[in-house]
């Protein structure tokens, strides 16, 4: 049924374009407010903070917050803890984000393999341990990695292996965290298998006849057209992996135990913020994170484009 | 060659062409990758199966040597009046089932159940050293526990509760915000969107620390209400997701109604909603979950208020309790999740397809 086409004017020209201005900045409205209320100023806010020796459980009146310059700053570099906690961030990231690369890409793979038998099943079991509260995953992972009665140990013993005490241990605590996380990867297992199953198979079929083999499809088609894809999971992975807290904090209590080994960057923040109430210097933690994740996400959105093929023209 | 194929299939009824689909396909990697597969499925969900025979099993199982994988209890033979519980015995004829009578330091009296004209045969040996006979005996003890323990109905109704109220406000901020980005021409929209794909970037923890001085100055600490209002203000993931889909519905519909004297928010109502229905129970079905498993929002802004409290921060505190009781952590464990897997496996197809709407369009 033929329409005539609503003639679009230039926004906020004339009587129609102003109506639909006025309308459009009605819808926005709520993330307006939002933005402004519950992250811009809040920002500001805790820009300011890091200026001062504010403490919470004083009253939240301006005698109580005095102007120390650059101390909370300065208290960066004197703090024993925070290159700890660098460190553990660092060490838990840097075995999540290959793993959190690799292991839903396998499964992935796996799942659109036209060889497997009911590929829908195993898509929605790789999938559910996603769904389950990270408390109650951690709960079951304390159960499983247990030295005596988990089953970790016990099917290493199978292979005459002594498995280590995971989450008593200060050198394998991390590791146990990092597998409480592959149990998450169904999420991005499904993204990139939506990724795989939207590559044109004329491509493939046109390397057949050019002779490659799997590997080299693998290599030379598959990487390279899911690799917006593949940028898109290792870049979310380190942003929320340098976010890491919940499991951190119910692990390791408030102290990061065993030892100091799991004291992510979050808990010793959290600590600071919420058990010592120390609202200066953790704002200077907060700000001092913010600042190294957007300088990780620049970093990864300049450098790593080059290795990127956009399949689709209208990128 | 032909033949034989045919007869290892014949088991299982298929259709013939099923069966030549197959047979194109090739058996022999289908088994292989199917086998891998389900390798791959079973050690990935081990500590579901942990988690389940230990919620089943009778507390005392966890410290007894060598006892079985699944849920048992030892058992007894009645004999004489009293119950005698029995052992795996070896003799010189094999191991055999005996129920102990006495036991002494270094030998011990048995009867056995299956020759009991024998009487009391004396055996050589620390019968302490003996494994108990097991039989399969799963135990709802460990869930009756758990349940007096913590207050599950009262956790279940804040959970729900939160959940629902937020997942509305999501709901209702965030179609109006992709509606106005999808449909609306703004100045400056694509700086603005911009803007509210950047705050995915943004760690909760730079704004945590004013927006709890904020909620506790206003009085709103302690009350659910930090955790449902900023529900109402739309939120990035959503916003992005929603005005993705949004954006694929021609606009000739819009138009029509605009025909029609419609005004922009009953174009909405009326027609684009309808058509997005896709979208918006993905959007809802993720928020819900969110919002159901969220943790550290509640502990923060709920801290003390017991009553108040949602699941994921009312069982927290088993966490440190393993050590003394297990079984009962793994109970808890099985009743946290029984509400969210039955809710995924009923949305699969919709929660999928909107992980994927979501991540793919990047």
């Amino acid at each position: 049924m033929a329409v005539d086409a609503v003639k679009t004017k230039p926004a906020g020209r004339g009587l129609m374009g102003r109506q639909r201005l006025r309308w459009g900045l009605f819808f926005l409205a709520p993330w307006f407010i939002g933005f402004f209320a519950f992250q811009l100023l809040p920002i500001v806010f805790t820009f300011f903070l890091s200026f001062t020796d504010y403490n919470a459980t004083k009253e939240f009146a301006p005698e109580n917050f005095n102007f120390v310059g650059l101390n909370n700053y300065g208290r960066l570099f004197s703090d024993p803890e925070l290159g700890n906690s660098l460190g553990v961030t660092l060490k838990f990231t840097l075995i999540a984000v290959p793993l959190g690369l690799i292991v839903p890409l396998m499964f992935a793979l796996l799942v659109n393999s036209k060889h497997l038998f009911a590929p829908n099943v195993f898509r929605t079991l790789f999938f559910l341990p996603t769904v389950i509260p990270v408390v109650a995953g951690v709960l079951v992972f304390q159960g499983v990695l247990n030295p005596q009665s988990g089953w970790i140990d016990l099917l290493l013993k199978v292979f005459g292996i002594e498995g280590p005490r995971w989450l008593s241990d200060p050198t394998w605590a991390i590791p146990a965290l990092n597998l409480l996380g592959l149990w998450g990867v169904g999420n991005a297992m499904l993204i990139y298998l939506g990724a795989l199953q939207s590559v044109p198979t004329e491509i493939y079929e046109a390397s057949v006849l050019d002779g490659a083999n799997g590997i080299q499809r693998f290599i030379n088609i598959t990487i390279p057209m899911i690799s917006p894809v593949i940028f898109y999971n290792v870049t979310l992975g380190v942003i929320t992996s340098f976010q890491y807290f919940v499991a951190a904090l119910l692990i390791g209590g408030r102290n990061g135990d065993p030892q100091g080994a799991t004291l992510f960057y979050n808990l010793h923040f959290y600590r600071q913020a919420f058990v010592f109430n120390d609202m200066g210097y953790a704002s200077v933690l907060a700000l001092f994170l913010f600042a190294i994740v957007m300088v990780l996400t620049t970093f990864m959105f300049t450098f790593l484009q080059r290795g990127i093929y956009y399949a689709s023209s209208d990128i | 060659m032909a033949t034989t194929k045919q007869t290892q299939i014949a088991g299982t009824t298929k259709s013939r062409f099923q069966v030549r689909g197959m047979l194109k396909r090739d058996i022999v990697p289908t088994i292989l990758v199917t086998l891998l597969g389900t390798v791959l499925m079973l050690v990935f969900l081990l500590p579901l199966g942990y988690m389940i025979a230990t919620a089943f099993k009778p507390e005392a199982q966890l410290s007894a040597q060598n006892a079985p994988l699944l849920p048992a209890k030892s058992t007894t033979y009645n004999y004489q009046g009293q119950d005698l519980p029995l052992y795996n015995v070896p003799t010189s004829e094999g191991v055999k089932q005996w129920a102990l009578v006495k036991g002494f330091r270094e030998d011990a009296d048995f009867v056995d159940p299956a020759n009991l004209g024998k009487g009391v045969i004396n055996w050589k040996g620390r019968y302490r050293t003996l494994d108990p006979v097991y039989e399969f005996s799963p135990t709802l003890d460990n869930f009756t526990t758990a349940w007096s323990d913590v207050d599950f109905p009262l956790l279940f109704r804040n959970t729900f509760f939160i959940a629902f109220i937020s997942t509305v406000g999501t709901l209702i901020s965030c179609i109006m915000v992709a509606y106005g980005f999808a449909r609306f021409r703004i100045p400056g929209k694509n700086i603005l969107f911009i803007i509210l794909i950047s705050t995915v970037v943004l760690p909760p923890q730079a704004t945590i620390i004013p927006l709890y001085i904020l909620f506790a100055k206003i009085g709103w600490t302690g009350t659910w209400l930090p955790l449902l209002v900023p529900a109402f203000f739309a939120n990035a993931y959503d916003v992005f997701l929603l005005r993705q889909y949004l954006m694929g519905i021609p606009k000739e519909l819009d138009e029509a109604a605009m025909v029609d004297g419609a005004n922009p928010l009953t174009t909405l109502i009326r027609v684009i909603i309808p058509q997005a229905i896709p979208a918006i129970t993905a959007v809802t079905l993720f928020h819900f979950f969110y919002a159901w498993n969220d943790y550290f929002a509640p502990l923060v802004y709920l801290a003390g208020k017991e009553e108040l409290f949602p699941i994921s921060v009312g069982i927290a505190k088993f966490v440190g309790t393993y050590g003394t009781h297990p079984t009962r952590a793994m109970a808890t464990a099985v009743l946290t999740m029984i509400l969210p897997a039955l809710l995924f496996f009923f949305a699969q197809r919709q929660f999928m397809q909107g992980v994927v709407a979501t991540g793919v369009d990047k």
